[in-house]
């Protein structure tokens, strides 16, 4: 019950979180382009984007005070393989737009193909990079 | 000022529910992503949970002539689906699967998670900044637009 009340209530508050940057600031939360975003000096945005991905860190601040087990170990802790997650997830969801928020909560949301495409295709590379890592080369670390 | 103070909770909102539906703990992301072994459902909840909410509520905003404290709503970004969103969700998904850390997840770690997770999110900034400078040379005179 438990396992999955608190998923559920976790994408409640995700979803409130996202609708009031919808409501307030009149933008989609997509992390990925959000972050990007701030990559790009002298916009006029930056201050948003800012206080959003700020927001972001204040939160994992308050998780790690009041619920630390939100956060488990890392899966992957070679240099090597994570240097490589890091530079497929910042540049993968640049050429595709957006990512698991943007595609997978506000796109879908919206009815968006477009979102629908990206978020099957990469939840199948994600599921398909899972099988060949874990059940053909016996892990990565 | 206002419209950072009101992202800023969003982001912190947004951080929350990332957190306590289970987003945050790459092993029980993984475990999403693996069918063919013990498979953890659970991570299907917060997605149910967020466009439920979402989907709901944004019915409801858009129907406002404009948000708070914006001069308008987005417009619909182009429907079309290319080779560049798909190979994009292909090299996303691959660092996903390998990782357990979407960018979400993966920002709200950043400051408690330890060494692994900081390499991660500089690898992921250094990513995005590759891909804006591969655009620009590719293309000089456009200008690509963040979502």
């Amino acid at each position: 019950m438990n396992a999955f009340l608190l998923p559920l209530l976790g994408g409640v508050l995700l979803g409130a979180g996202a609708s009031l940057l919808l409501l307030f600031n009149g933008r989609i939360a997509g992390i990925s382009g959000i972050t990007a975003g701030l990559l790009t000096p002298a916009k006029a945005d930056t201050a948003w984007r800012a206080a959003f991905v700020g927001g972001l860190a204040v939160g994992g601040v308050v998780l790690a005070l009041v619920r630390p087990e939100s956060f488990g170990p890392p899966v992957i802790s070679g240099m090597g393989a994570t240097l490589a997650a890091g530079l497929l997830v910042g540049f993968g969801t640049r050429l595709g737009s957006g990512c698991t928020s943007g595609h997978g909560v506000c796109g879908l949301a919206r009815g968006a193909r477009r979102s629908l495409v990206a978020t099957l295709t990469f939840m199948a590379a994600g599921a398909l990079t899972v099988f060949v890592t874990r059940h053909v080369l016996g892990g990565v670390s | 000022m206002k419209a950072a103070v009101m992202a800023g909770l969003a982001g912190l909102l947004f951080a929350l529910g990332l957190g306590m539906g289970g987003m945050t703990d790459p092993a029980k992301v993984v475990g999403f992503l693996d069918i063919a072994g013990a498979w953890d459902p659970s991570l299907a909840f917060v997605m149910a949970g967020a466009l439920g909410t979402y989907g709901l509520l944004r019915q409801l905003i858009v129907r406002r002539a404009k948000p708070v404290l914006a001069k308008d709503f987005p417009a619909p970004p182009s429907a079309m689906v290319d080779g560049r969103l798909v190979g994009g969700a292909v090299l996303f998904g691959i660092g996903w699967g390998l990782s357990g850390y979407c960018p979400g997840p993966a920002l709200v770690s950043a400051p408690v998670g330890g060494a692994t997770v900081l390499l991660f999110v500089g690898a992921m900034l250094v990513g995005m900044g590759v891909f804006r400078a591969w655009e620009v040379l590719r293309a000089p005179r456009t200008s690509s637009q963040p979502g």
